[in-house]
């Protein structure tokens, strides 16, 4: 166990390299230079352009940039080049904004997926489970801007409650159930259609899961003894078809730093997702190569404890 | 009795042995019973149809159907509209004489517009997942029959050898690099030489430290797997895109590029379990060169997930291109995706619903169709899940 924590460490650890030397140069050998972004302003004179490729290492080779750009990140001084603010502060306003999303998205997935995906197992080849499989192609083929708008027709034209942005302006002087009630309805939508993917994906995994346990020989001597169908589904079946998914607890953690750019940018939801993209637009590398980075060590951690967590509960798994 | 015993037994000896049906007939008779995959290829014929004639009517100087031909004074109609004829000059009249699907802030016909969209769907989701999956059988095909043998010190130094001279050339440093490069080459001209005139003595002494094994092959691919699957791909796509020129082939390259990983676990998988059988021992024994036991005898059988994948892929390359042209990044204007279709539109949610719902209930039924026909394929090519059934 000790010396697969210590491979598997050193072998994340030379990923990470890897990844933060390859988003260095997709970011840096790309056409253009962040001090070029607006040739046009007057204000831009070649002075100020030399002084700012000075102020952030632009004029140095690109390996000591790299060397000076990861010395900053583990000492916390990134800053970033629109506003000079502090990059680990920003991401984690950002990050607190995008947090309820995550928590209310993850909640419903989990919780909605299960009895989906299990009562399809059951009833095999039943009305509910053709439908069911329906409706989850359909929930992950529909493009999410799509979905987004099919939403905000509904509530907007059906409950006229105004749903964009993270609160109605103006509102914290009214009462605080109807703030609280707005909050809700802020909320509710984006974390819905952040679910919906989800939701399709996991009920479907659920349901050949449940297929694969169902069909075992012991589950079938469980029905052969008499006992009632409920506890072979849920006592027998069930328990042995959650031990892939106790793994996926550790998957889930990249997706705290992933906020969707896309739901993000139309609810003008100040998360994670908006500001990368809006760094993208003003190619505010530091930005763009932290979000990077922090996101990759998410992926690499997500996949040890998914590791870790396979070890502990099933027995068979030595590596 | 005795007659009857002497009559030798029929053992249907006169019949052939084959299967009657060949497996093409056996793969239709499975598929035709899953209706949805039925459906979902229908629809996927339906559309490269409509998105070639789109393609044909829609191009050239003077197409039948112009996408791009504005007309102030017709804009934002409804869908099944009456031309105003009278205001328009005769070149501007839409083909069919109605507004079939409305027409759009500008006065172009939605019609004509989603018609060219639709092959830029089709081109992007094609070709970028014909890039993802050459990468991923070739990368995975190495891994999975070469992925044993070691690569050697001298190897490594050479590569480093070289890309160190192509970084310089690139920086501006002509001269060094240059000097690098010819040296890399040279050695590799001369590990050439010696496996042509098939010197196989024993290196000297003082160079065995050259012929070092590293890391496997095997390793090698799979670490390049898992760093390439480190990246946040939608955001990855988006960055690249955001800073290459606006042009749908960098799209299409950059979605491909960012996609061949899971091809190339399924290929390894396969080659894996396949390299271990006995036809292709057999094949070896017999002398058949790698080349042709990994194409012609190997690939065939590893074929069945990958086209699987590559069909989901299609479905998924085609949100992803509609996403970057909802978010600004993708074909420049005025050529018309359905993605800046319905991101055009959505500033007119309200009084011109049409903008938003033609676009995006197409995207949807096309990436349904190749949902749906991906996973019929996934239930006739499984053997597992076909007993169970």
């Amino acid at each position: 166990m000790l010396s697969f924590i210590g491979r598997s460490f050193i072998q994340k650890i030379i990923t990470i390299i890897f990844v933060s030397v390859i988003s260095f140069l997709i970011i840096h050998l790309a056409p253009g230079e962040p001090s070029q972004v607006d040739p046009l302003n007057p204000k831009f004179t070649p002075e100020v352009v030399e002084r700012f490729r000075k102020e952030f290492h632009l004029d140095e080779p690109l390996y000591k940039q790299y060397l000076f750009f990861y010395q900053d990140l583990f000492t916390g001084k990134t800053v970033s080049w629109k506003d000079n603010q502090s990059v680990l502060k920003k991401i984690w306003e950002r990050f607190l904004n995008s947090l309820p999303l995550f928590i209310l998205g993850t909640i419903l997935t989990w919780t909605l997926s299960f009895p989906v995906g299990i009562r399809s197992a059951i009833f095999r080849g039943g009305l509910y489970d053709r439908s069911a499989t329906f409706f989850s192609y359909l929930l992950i083929s529909i493009p999410g801007f799509f979905f987004a708008y099919i939403l905000i027709i509904l509530v907007v034209t059906r409950f006229h409650v105004p749903v964009l942005g993270m609160e109605t302006f103006g509102i914290s002087d009214a009462s605080w159930p109807s703030v609280a009630m707005d909050r809700i309805w802020h909320l509710l939508i984006p974390s819905v259609l952040g679910a919906t993917a989800g939701i399709a994906v996991l009920s479907r995994y659920v349901r050949s899961q449940m297929l694969e346990v169902e069909g075992q020989d012991y589950v079938r001597t469980a029905k052969a003894k008499g006992l009632p169908p409920d506890t072979v589904h849920y006592k027998h079946a069930l328990r042995n078809a959650l031990i892939p998914f106790v793994t996926m607890f550790g998957l889930i953690l990249p997706g705290l730093i992933g906020g969707s750019v896309i739901i993000e940018s139309i609810f003008s939801w100040p998360g994670i997702g908006r500001m990368a993209y809006e760094a993208i637009l003003a190619r505010d590398y530091p930005v763009i190569l932290t979000v990077n980075f922090v996101s990759a060590v998410l992926v690499l951690v997500g996949t040890f404890i998914s590791d870790i967590l396979y070890m502990v509960v099933d027995p068979r798994i030595r590596i | 009795m005795i007659e009857e015993s002497a009559s030798p037994p029929d053992y249907g000896l006169e019949q052939p042995l084959a299967p009657r049906r060949t497996r093409l007939e056996e793969f239709w008779l499975l598929f035709r019973q899953n209706r949805l995959a039925i459906m979902g290829l229908i629809i996927f014929i339906l559309f490269f149809c409509i998105a070639f004639t789109g393609l044909l009517l829609t191009s050239g100087s003077d197409p039948v159907f112009d996408p791009s031909l504005v007309r102030l004074q017709e804009k934002l109609r409804a869908p099944f509209s009456k031309p105003h004829l009278e205001t328009l000059r005769p070149n501007e009249i839409p083909t069919l004489g109605i507004y079939l699907l409305g027409t759009d802030d500008l006065g172009r016909d939605v019609f004509s517009r989603m018609l060219q969209g639709a092959w830029v769907s089709l081109t992007v989701g094609f070709v970028a997942v014909g890039i993802s999956v050459i990468i991923g059988i070739f990368m995975g095909g190495i891994a999975g029959y070469f992925g044993q043998r070691h690569i050697r010190l001298d190897q490594v130094l050479v590569t480093c050898l070289l890309s160190a001279g192509a970084a310089l050339v690139f920086f501006n440093q002509a001269k060094w690099g240059a000097v690098l490069l010819v040296l890399g080459h040279a050695y590799i001209f001369y590990l050439l030489l010696m496996r042509l005139i098939a010197v196989r003595k024993i290196p000297p002494k003082r160079f065995e430290l050259l012929h070092l094994d590293t890391i496997s092959i095997d390793t090698l691919i799979m670490r390049l797997v898992d760093i390439m699957l480190c990246f946040p791909s939608f955001f990855l796509i988006l960055t690249v895109v955001a800073l290459l020129p606006a042009s749908i082939y960098n799209i299409m390259i950059v979605i491909g590029l960012t996609s061949w990983m899971g091809t190339t676990r399924f290929v390894r998988a396969e080659f894996l379990s396949l390299r271990e059988q006995d036809f292709v021992a057999a094949a070896r024994a017999l002398g058949v060169d790698n080349f042709r036991i990994i194409f012609r005898h190997m690939m065939p059988n590893a074929i069945a997930p990958v086209l699987v994948s590559a069909t989901i892929g299609i479905a998924t390359a085609i949100l992803t291109e509609a996403g970057l042209s909802f978010l600004g990044f993708g074909v420049p204007p005025p050529h018309a995706t359905w993605g800046n279709i319905l991101s055009d539109g959505k500033n007119f949610i309200f009084d011109a619903p049409w903008l938003t719902f033609v676009p995006g209930f197409s995207i949807l039924v096309v990436v349904l169709a190749f949902n749906l026909f991906g996973e019929g394929l996934r239930d006739v090519l499984n053997p597992k899940l076909r007993e169970r059934h």
